[in-house]
């Protein structure tokens, strides 16, 4: 069994309450953190936990809370993103619908390190009933004295909201959360200057995963080192992974950070193995917007290591044989599922959700999209997979925001890595009229075709 | 069809007023453009789910800011409405892991079985079938928004039970 951190508590019954959650130790670290320590020692212990953002950028969560500015004297914010909007990501939903006050402990106990004295959860609009859930325990959270003014007699003052979204994957992107916070579209901001200076209401002000402040409770009330101790190298502490597709236990798992990709999938404790007996062809480890990897770069790297789940790891080999941990949205494929089908699908995605600002990003989700249906549905072109190429290496690096590289990416590891099936669907356009043309015939049984069929 | 026409009534009730205030309340008193996207939520579920211009004007006047300032928001955001919908719109989601697990197939099912296509209303404005994008359930699929719940694993059957449950009036739509 592996140690659970987040979700260890989340079978116990009523545990949604605030009863039970505080009678189940709920709350301590606040209490420590407000009687024991100043606010820069909170900030130490979680600098030595090497806690990482769980959003999926991996950037140190001490490090970023070092950077607010203390100096200006303007009133500061802690925002947790809880837009979760990645496909393939479900894991944050799951921590705030079944245990919410371990989201507003770790609110309170990360907005006094920072200093903040007014402080938001920004959940997508989907979520709404989550929204609800939030409300009513941050109320039942007030009434118990542990928000409002001089907490514990502390003289330390916390209000704490929740910010509805309206349907926006762009809004995950921490400047354009603020614009939306704001009341805005969610057009990313230029940076510098980064939210630690001029964030909401140009405020300083840190955004922060749900899984990550979901995490400090524990830092808090162990220490940074216990936590540091849990993982490998630099990837500590447990992480949420949500798994789905082609797999037997689809769900939200707790591991430990360096814990085998093989293991992940087969042991019974978490994946459970296959669906079906058909075979595994792909996994996106990290969410849409990572590189696809093939079944042989899957348990092994292309140095033949064991692949673990930790950042390191999973991105051994750079992009040409790696991929990213990324949020943790874990989506297996097995040979029944069309690569190109899903790269259009995630093409859509892209083009459907990017905000306009960037024209690189504008145009070239929209064409992305386009050729790539038009390839899926028998039309393409032999020269199609060059253009598909062309346009997102003009998209890549390009863009304000990293949603310009999160539809790039997905387009060119599946050309790197599945490159015979685009040629497939572009020379054999009669066989994949069906929409579910692997189901019955799956690729690797007609893969020979494309190498005796060339233009 | 130019649906910019057709009236919607306004009603900001007293219980509808006390919520946009305590909206507001949660934000400084300089700051009431914040409370804009939640203000929003709240009049379009009073309002059958849609927002006309008219409406978004009384937006902004109660928010104290100039009407482009909302327009721009409602057309940027998804989930708000700019012409009126099927009162239970069955919003299946389309991405990756739903599609591994058959949307696809489930909504051709439902559009034949409401006999709509999606994207329009049934003629008795009770149904609409709309595909969407990854709503964070991809462990459940397939699955769909109705409301401001989500409906998981769904089937034929579910979705034949969830029709009829509709009709009935046993599904609520919003946690109020």
């Amino acid at each position: 069994m592996g140690r659970k951190i987040l979700l260890d508590k989340i079978n116990v019954p009523g545990i949604k309450t605030y009863e039970v959650y505080r009678k189940e130790g709920g709350y301590a670290s606040v209490e420590k953190a407000l009687k024991k320590m100043t606010p820069d020692e909170v900030v130490e212990e979680v600098k030595t936990s090497g806690l990482r953002g769980r959003g999926g950028a991996g950037f140190p969560a001490g490090m970023k809370w070092s950077f607010i500015d203390k100096k200006s004297g303007k009133p500061r914010h802690l925002v947790c993103n809880a837009d979760e909007s990645e496909p393939g990501t479900f894991k944050d939903r799951f921590l705030m619908e079944y245990i919410p006050h371990l989201l507003i402990e770790g609110m309170i106990t990360s907005s006094y390190a920072l200093g903040a004295n007014l402080s938001y959860i920004y959940i997508r609009g989907e979520y709404m009933w989550v929204y609800k859930i939030l409300e009513r325990a941050i109320a039942e959270a007030k009434a118990a004295g542990w928000l409002g003014k001089n907490i514990l007699g502390s003289g330390y003052d916390l209000e704490l909201y929740v910010q509805i979204g309206a349907g926006a994957y762009i809004c995950g992107e921490e400047t354009a959360l603020i614009e939306s916070l704001e009341g805005k579209r969610g057009n990313p901001r230029i940076k510098p200057p980064f939210p630690a200076v001029s964030g909401l209401w140009a405020n300083p002000t840190v955004v922060n995963n749900v899984e990550t402040i979901a995490a400090v409770p524990w830092i808090v009330n162990n220490s940074g080192a216990d936590y540091a101790a849990i993982g490998i190298g630099r990837s500590t502490g447990t992480k949420l992974i949500s798994a789905s597709g082609n797999i037997k236990n689809q769900g939200v798992f707790e591991i430990d950070l360096g814990l085998s990709v093989y293991e992940f999938m087969n042991s019974d404790e978490y994946c459970g193995g296959m669906q079906t007996d058909r075979p595994l062809k792909a996994l996106v480890p990290g969410g849409s917007s990572v590189p696809i990897l093939p079944a042989h770069l899957i348990y092994k790297t292309a140095a033949g290591e064991d692949r673990l789940m930790s950042y390191e790891s999973l991105s051994d080999g750079g992009f040409a044989t790696g991929s990213m941990l990324g949020s943790g949205g874990f989506i297996v494929y097995d040979d029944r599922a069309c690569i190109v089908r899903n790269t259009w699908n995630f093409s859509r995605f892209y083009h459907h959700e990017s905000c306009g600002q960037c024209t690189p990003c504008r145009e070239g989700t929209g064409w992305l999209e386009k050729v790539l249906w038009r390839i899926e549905n028998g039309q393409g072109r032999e020269e199609d997979i060059e253009l598909l190429w062309s346009i997102q290496a003009k998209i890549e690096g390009n863009t304000i925001c990293p949603l310009g590289d999160a539809a790039a990416w997905p387009v060119a590891a599946a050309i790197r890595h599945f490159k015979d099936e685009f040629e497939y669907h572009i020379r054999f356009p009669e066989k994949i009229k069906d929409r579910n043309h692997f189901v019955a015939e799956p690729f690797e049984k007609v893969k020979h075709l494309v190498a005796k069929q060339t233009v | 069809m130019e649906r910019s026409h057709i009236k919607q009534e306004i009603n900001i009730t007293d219980a509808l007023m006390t919520r946009i205030n305590e909206l507001i309340s949660h934000y400084p008193a300089d700051k009431k453009k914040s409370a804009l996207l939640p203000v929003l939520h709240e009049v379009q579920d009073a309002h059958d789910n849609w927002l006309s211009i008219e409406l978004q004007n009384k937006v902004a006047e109660i928010l104290e800011i100039q009407p482009i300032e909302v327009y721009e928001v409602v057309t940027f955001y998804t989930m708000y409405n700019q012409r009126p919908i099927g009162k239970y719109m069955f919003e299946f989601c389309q991405t990756s892991a739903c599609c591994l697990n058959g949307v696809e197939n489930l909504m051709d099912y439902t559009c034949s079985k409401l006999g709509v296509k999606v994207g329009e209303p049934t003629a008795d404005g009770l149904f609409e079938v709309r595909g969407v994008e990854c709503l964070g359930a991809c462990g459940y699929a397939p699955m769909m928004q109705l409301g401001d719940f989500f409906q998981e694993h769904l089937t034929e059957a579910k979705i034949d039970q969830l029709i009829t449950d509709c009709k009935e009036g046993k599904i609520t739509l919003h946690d109020k």
